[in-house]
């Protein structure tokens, strides 16, 4: 069927805020979906609160709304743009929850709109446990037997019935939080409670346990014929109990046989049938029992998803994209294979290769963890290569985590083992590497771990072959055979006790070097036509190197992560986008495959690759390229930069030593000083005892932190000798030979961030964001806002002449990223970065201008005063009739046990904007789509230090004076009664009953205001947080913020609010925003 | 040490791995497939007498060797091509390895080697004649070998393969209140065949291929199927003069594959042979009357070429690869057939309707016998 002609505006929905179980895989989708309709012909209308995505610059819908995904934003749109129809089935979980409520609030009928792709009755018969349960006996499929339950009694009997251990699911979530597994009847007790907590209709499934079990996933596409495909059959190695996100997964299945899998491809399209699924894509999950072959359906998304995303890096099957095609009205057999551009895509790929990805955890921040069915990792690394051994090495050096593939240091005795093989863990795979090093039989670990023997004996292959390499002579043939197998140069090395880069010069003169073959949908088949790489060891590759003289590499930022995400992905697509645009080749490097940026069309040749120097090395002798981009791809390519310089390799924008220079604090140090612009106070200790000297010098508090440090891991605040101490020994145990960077912490200063462009001449500062939380919140923590809400003009002033001195001293080309803390008047610089920050899309959305382009312009050589305006650029930062404000979202709820408090370390996985006239406006709106609207009535509880009890009689008399009731327990409530302002007293925990969890629990509070102590936050305080925490009330941590949700309160109470555009934004600034250079 | 073998097309390109089946030397077609899954019935399937065939997936043997999914009684292609062999089988179903398979039935096999290379040089020249040894590690010595095998065209290789005599198919004959006997012309047939007729009630049975059509009447079949087989369909005369014979009579036939190239000679068409071939599980085809789209399993090397038939006979299915004839059907007579494989085994069981189609028409024929 052709398209449909009688709807000509779609309004897509995408899925907000990076969190996890909802990754950039949705910018992916939803960008490839925009792409596919406008070049249609059809009118595109966005929502998305997530600034950070490609899918949200300007250019790529007609109308982009960067709103709260809610119903009552999402009918202010609807009633303004009069869609026709809606797509909500790109925006992963979150868009198909706001689909259902809107739809129960009558909003699709009342604004007469169609819903493409999957009709309501499909998102229930999929979401709701009960009915799909139905819908499967229906047809005669077997499932895990399961009951549905309300309440506790009720759970208790139908674990009784199902057996120990016991699946715990909560209807109509996401990532599968609020389950998990029930091993005893304590157990169940609490994670029913949680469930019921997590789920917005009440319902609970309590599941028989397929524990242990195979797990397969299939990603299957239909059309309005009946036509109907799967794209691609995916085997997890963890087997059933581990959340299929933080599974290292296969694709395609390794080890059914074809009759199994053609069963369970039947299945499948009985399922997406009798579901309704019509027109676009869907995940179906199955387990099989590891000795029956008895195969239950486990679930289905009726959307494209993150196993969709992996897929079509896998194939080269652009799901998504023919997915919103379907959606109009196309059949798979007119829509042509994008990768051949000469056969249909109604075909199901054939790949002669293994895809693996491998999980990234978050370890780092929040230790080891045992895995359930609740998915707990932050990213992903896939790669790409002939065997599975080779593309599991791949991943795992993919991940960044300081593995440089299947390794394991160190020894563990058998005991130890045993424990660690039966838990599923975020480091179990290497204890199967120790175990088999141990000489543990694989069928013995086979049965501990429940996975699947094969997959055990192709470990012991890489054991094996590891033996193998020490003992015998190196020759070429054997280095072959290694590489062969993924073995990286610096594993291959240290098993020689070699360096690498005398390990890869001998591999070199042995003429042992990757070839690169083509992800081509049709295992070689039909001529190919889409550079889509990846490399291995075999006789001959595929294609030769582009013969385009203008061309770059950018190296991508890899698995996202806490503190590098998906704001990295966007700035490293812009780039890609820049160099196309100014007549460049653009080569993209990367290796995680839910982004943009690994999407086969977003540059002219894409290699999938782990960015390690090694992978990276071998694709630029093979390309030759002019020149490599550093600076946009987060710390990943920044840490390879300088072995690139050394390799001789072209970096394209500011050099190693302006790097250094920033990076390094004595050469910093001694840069501001000659520019006399002040920092902190501060010094490098690589002892107690000097730690100790310095601190007492400088003064407490102090900020500490190890030197080259990400996302401000490990970095705290100390109030004392004791807490230095403690800090100090637990550096000490993570390394001999700790590097400790102190500071003077500036207390109550408020921190601000500057984005800003070099070409050495001429500075452009694109944005001054002023934090809402005051210094010593990680940047990436804060709520920020632009412009800024109350600095003076003297203080702008100061900070745009040091912006400019510094970008100017570095010799930065292209981006700079400056912090600044202004205290009492006086401006300070923490750090600066000379590469792509966070901030930078946020900053490009709320001033129209894409930074990331702008630098990619100057890094190819273009001069500021060509590329923007005389106005523009001698009036920096422009100034804005409006205001944005940027929330953090915080991945609290995954992890029980953790405080949920900011501090100077990151743990946000993703962010929201709130775009409005004002700054309260806009406050309100990013506190609205982070999850947590401000309420403009009922009850607040405050609980506040010492240090804040001045600033909080403002607060409290505001609050008051709206209308509020006010709770707090004795003290503050005796402290809030001196000041003649009135509250109700509770009692704290352990002071008798109520106390004030239990009002939390009532959910007779409306909003919480609890700042812990800076020293050692107290248990009750902790109760506090992660109570209302597990039950969505707000709950505001600092007094800066505080201050903000009162002026927004304040706000929303008296007026409406609206939602607008950007592009309408945009024609309010006093310059012309653009969309490329 | 792995023995070391050798690959050698006629245009030279030598591919040099190691030995993981039988030793010794074989040669054949070098065709390739494309199919993730089903290495066993490839391994097993008639089709590939005097092929060696080389899997595009890398990875072969995971799950060994079952007992269920054998398509004939031995396997007849003359070798076999991998990227890597698993020795240490994993699956409920397994009875035993790939590597022990090839070895007890005398199949040389070659591993290691650049499949994708091979695979791409394939698609570009078209299927090649080659060499493969354990024995004869001289790439000049192999080449000249590999220049005297004969050519797959003008070959009939259905004689190799067919049954010796006729026998009975029954398992999993599914009870109906209108049991079907249906004979089955054995040119290489895959169990699948059979096992799908069973699923729809038919009885089977399976003669020669050169029996002639009168032998066949006397077993009072309901219905004919030309069953699928190697090589070259023009050669195999015999059996297209008993095709003609059984049309003549009415007698309803449905064809499969080869037999859908013989149904075409007979119906006054012509042959060709494609380049190289289709080798695969994940064809689309598209059905002209229903406008739908199936995956098939297709493995075939000529084509019926649609235009030199008779106007009374129809193109039904198109493959939306390349264009080509998938399938036809007479206006007038009771027969039909597809290119490709409904049976699937190994693919995706999409086309497996056209087996109830078939019972439908033996079942019009012979309760209504004037319509039809």
């Amino acid at each position: 069927m052709p398209k449909r002609t009688d709807i000509q505006k779609v309004l897509i929905i995408g899925s907000g805020s990076i969190v996890i179980g909802q990754g950039c895989e949705f910018d992916y989708s939803g960008t490839q979906g925009i792409k596919a309709l406008k070049a249609e012909g059809y009118e595109i209308v966005l929502v998305n609160s997530n600034p950070a995505t490609i899918m949200t610059d300007p250019d790529l819908a007609d109308r982009t709304y960067i709103e709260p995904l809610t119903p009552e934003y999402l009918e202010l749109i609807l009633e303004k743009e009069r869609p026709q129809a809606i797509l909500p089935t790109l925006g992963g979980q979150t868009a198909l929850n706001l689909t259902v409520a809107a739809a129960e609030r009558g909003l699709f009928k009342k604004y007469e709109v169609e819903i493409l792709g999957a009709r309501l009755e499909t998102i229930r018969k999929a979401e709701d446990r009960q009915l799909f349960k139905a819908t499967i006996e229906e047809i005669g499929l077997d499932l895990p037997k399961s009951i549905v339950v309300t309440d506790l009694s009720e759970a208790k009997h139908a674990a009784r019935e199902l057996g120990f251990p016991v699946i715990v699911r909560a209807s109509f979530t996401l990532g599968g939080t609020g389950g998990g597994i029930a091993y005893h009847l304590d157990e169940l007790r609490h994670k029913v409670h949680t469930a019921l907590e997590a789920s917005p209709v009440k319902k609970v499934l309590l599941e028989e346990s397929v524990i242990g079990w195979k797990e397969y996933e299939l990603e299957v596409m239909r059309d309005s014929k009946d036509n109907f495909v799967v794209v691609c059959s995916i085997e997890n190695v963890d087997p059933m109990g581990v959340h299929t996100g933080d599974s290292i997964t296969v694709a395609p299945a390794m080890t059914l046989t074809d009759r199994q899998y053609q069963e369970m491809r039947d299945e499948a399209r009985k399922i997406v049938s009798a579901v309704g699924v019509e027109t676009g894509g869907c995940n179906i999950q199955f387990a099989v029992h590891p000795k029956t072959g008895r195969r239950v359906v486990i679930e289905i998304n009726p959307r494209v998803s993150r196993s969709s995303a992996l897929a079509s890096k896998a194939t080269g099957f652009p799901i998504a994209k023919i997915a919103a095609k379907l959606a109009v009205g196309y059949t798979l057999d007119e829509i042509v294979n994008d990768i051949t551009k000469a056969t249909p895509a109604c075909f199901e790929p054939s790949i002669d290769y293994v895809v693996t990805k491998t999980p990234r955890f978050a370890t780092e921040k929040f230790g080891e963890f045992t895995l359930d069915t609740a998915m707990k990792s932050v990213g992903e690394a896939m790669a790409i290569g002939r065997t599975f051994k080779e593309s599991l090495q791949k991943a795992l050096r993919g991940l960044e985590s300081g593995k440089a593939g299947f390794d394991f240091e160190g020894s563990l005795d058998r005991e130890t083992l045993l424990k660690k093989l039966s838990l599923p863990s975020s480091n179990r795979l290497y204890c199967v590497k120790a175990a088999l090093e141990h000489g543990m039989d694989p069928a013995e670990i086979a049965e501990i771990t429940g996975i699947d023997p094969w997959f055990i004996h192709q470990l012991q292959e890489l054991v094996e072959f590891e033996t193998r390499f020490k003992a015998e002579p190196l020759t070429p043939d054997l280095l072959r055979d290694a590489k062969r197998l993924g073995f990286s140069d610096r594993q291959l090395a240290r098993l020689r006790g070699m360096k690498p880069a005398q390990f890869t010069a001998l591999r070199h003169r042995f003429k042992v070097r990757p070839s690169f073959k083509l992800v081509d949908t049709c295992a070689g088949e039909f001529l190919s036509k889409t550079p889509y790489l990846y490399s291995t060891y075999e006789d001959s590759g595929d294609i030769k190197p582009s013969r385009a003289k203008k061309k770059a590499v950018i190296l991508g930022s890899g698995p996202n992560r806490i503190g590098q995400g998906i704001e990295f992905d966007y700035c490293c697509v812009q780039a890609s986008m820049a160099l196309r645009e100014s007549g460049w080749e653009s080569i993209m490097i990367n290796c995680n495959p839910e982004t943009v940026s690994t999407d086969y069309d977003t540059s002219d040749r894409l290699y999938f690759e782990p960015l390690t120097f090694e992978d990276v090395m071998e694709v630029l002798d093979f390309e030759k390229p002019a020149g490599v981009i550093v600076q946009f791809g987060g710390q990943t390519p920044l840490n390879l930069a300088s072995a690139l310089d050394k390799a001789g390799v072209k970096i394209l924008g500011s050099q190693i030593r302006s790097i250094d220079m920033a990076e390094d604090r004595r050469l910093f140090g001694a840069v501001l000083k000659k520019l006399k612009i002040p920092v902190p106070e501060n010094g490098i200790a690589r002892d107690p005892k000097q730690a100790l000297a310095l601190a007492r010098r400088i003064g407490y508090p102090v900020m500490i932190r190890p030197s080259y440090v990400l996302g401000g891991r490990a970095m705290e605040i100390v109030y004392d000798d004791g807490m230095l101490l403690d800090y100090m020994e637990r550096a000490l145990r993570a390394s001999s030979h700790p590097s400790l960077l102190i500071d003077r912490f500036l207390s109550d200063a408020t921190e601000l961030d500057v984005d800003a462009v070099c070409d050495g001449k001429d500075v452009f500062i694109a944005g001054i964001m002023e934090h809402i939380e005051e210094a010593g919140i990680h940047s990436g923590d804060s709520a920020c806002t632009i412009p800024p809400h109350s600095l003076t003009p003297a203080a702008i002033e100061t900070i745009c002449r040091h912006t400019r001195a510094m970008a100017l001293h570095l010799k930065v080309l292209g981006l700079i990223n400056i912090q600044f803390a202004v205290k009492d008047g006086a401006v300070y610089v923490l750090e600066a970065n000379p590469r792509a920050s966070r901030t930078v899309p946020f900053v490009s959305k709320a001033t129209g201008l894409p930074l990331a382009k702008l630098a990619t312009s100057v890094m190819l050589g273009r001069k500021l005063k060509a590329l923007l305006t005389p106005k523009l650029l001698r009036e920096s930062p422009p100034s804005l009739p409006y205001t944005a404000t940027k929330e953090a979202v915080m991945p609290f709820i995954k992890f029980p046990g953790i405080d949920p408090k900011l501090g100077p370390e990151m743990k946000s996985t993703g962010e929201v904007m709130g775009i409005d006239a004002d700054f309260p406006r806009s406050f309100a709106k990013s506190q609205e789509a982070s999850g947590y609207s401000l309420p403009s009535s009922g009850s607040v509880f405050i609980s506040v230090r010492d240090e804040d009890k001045a600033e909080l009689l403002h607060i409290a008399r505001a609050l008051r004076q709206m209308g509020f009731t006010l709770v707090a327990t004795r003290n503050t409530h005796d402290f809030l009664a001196r000041h003649g302002i009135e509250g109700t007293r509770v009692a704290k925990i352990g002071e008798g009953k109520p106390d004030v969890v239990d009002l939390i629990k009532q959910k007779s509070l409306s909003l919480i205001i609890n700042t812990p102590s800076g020293k050692r936050s107290r248990a009750d305080g902790f109760a506090i947080r992660r109570t209302a925490l597990e039950l969505n009330i707000p709950c505001i941590t600092n007094i800066h913020s505080c201050q903000a949700a009162v002026h927004a309160i304040a706000v929303i109470r008296e007026a409406t609010m609206g939602a607008k555009p950007i592009q309408d934004y945009y024609r309010q600034l006093p310059y012309r925003a653009v969309t490329h250079f | 040490m792995k023995t070391t073998a050798l690959l050698v097309l006629e245009d030279g390109t030598v591919l040099t791995g190691r030995s993981c089946g039988a030793e010794g030397e074989t040669s054949g077609e070098a065709v390739f497939n494309t199919s993730m899954t089903g290495y066993q019935e490839v391994l097993t399937d008639p089709s590939y007498k005097a092929q060696l065939v080389a899997m595009t997936y890398p990875q072969i043997g995971n799950y060994g060797i079952t007992a269920d999914d054998n398509e004939s009684r031995q396997p007849f292609l003359s070798g076999f091509v991998v990227r890597e062999l698993c020795r240490r089988p994993s699956n409920w179903q397994s009875v035993e390895s790939v590597d022990f398979f090839l070895r007890k039935h005398g199949i040389p096999a070659i591993e290691g080697v650049d499949t994708r290379a091979l695979t791409l040089r394939l698609r570009d020249k078209g299927a090649l004649r080659a060499v493969l040894s354990t024995r004869d590690l001289d790439p000049r010595s192999m080449l000249k070998k590999a220049r005297l095998v004969p050519s797959m065209a003008g070959q009939d290789l259905a004689r190799l393969v067919t049954c010796a005599e006729k026998y009975h198919w029954t398992e999993g004959l599914r009870e109906t209140a209108k049991p079907l006997h249906v004979v089955v012309y054995d040119f290489g047939v895959k169990f699948g065949i059979l096992r799908c007729l069973a699923a729809m009630g038919c009885r089977a049975t399976i003669v020669p291929a050169a029996t002639s059509a009168e032998e066949v009447l006397a077993l009072k079949p309901d219905g004919v199927l030309l069953s699928n087989g190697p090589g070259d369909p023009e050669p195999v005369t015999y059996a297209v003069e008993s095709i003609k014979r059984l049309a003549d009579r009415r007698v309803p036939i449905f064809g499969i594959c080869l037999g859908h190239q013989l149904l075409g000679l007979a119906l006054g068409g012509k042959t060709f042979k494609l380049k190289f071939g289709h080798h695969g599980a994940n064809h689309p085809v598209l059905e002209l009357a229903t406008k739908k789209v199936e995956i098939t399993a297709q493995n075939h090397g000529f084509c019926v070429d649609l235009a030199s038939l008779p106007k009374e006979v129809r193109t039904t299915h198109v493959n939306l690869n390349d264009g080509t004839s998938e399938g036809l059907a007479h206006s007038q007579l009771p027969v039909f057939s597809v290119q490709y494989h409904p049976e699937a085994s190994a693919g995706p069981h999409d086309s497996r309707y056209l087996f109830a189609r078939f019972r439908d028409l033996m079942l019009l024929r012979k309760e209504a016998p004037s319509q039809c």
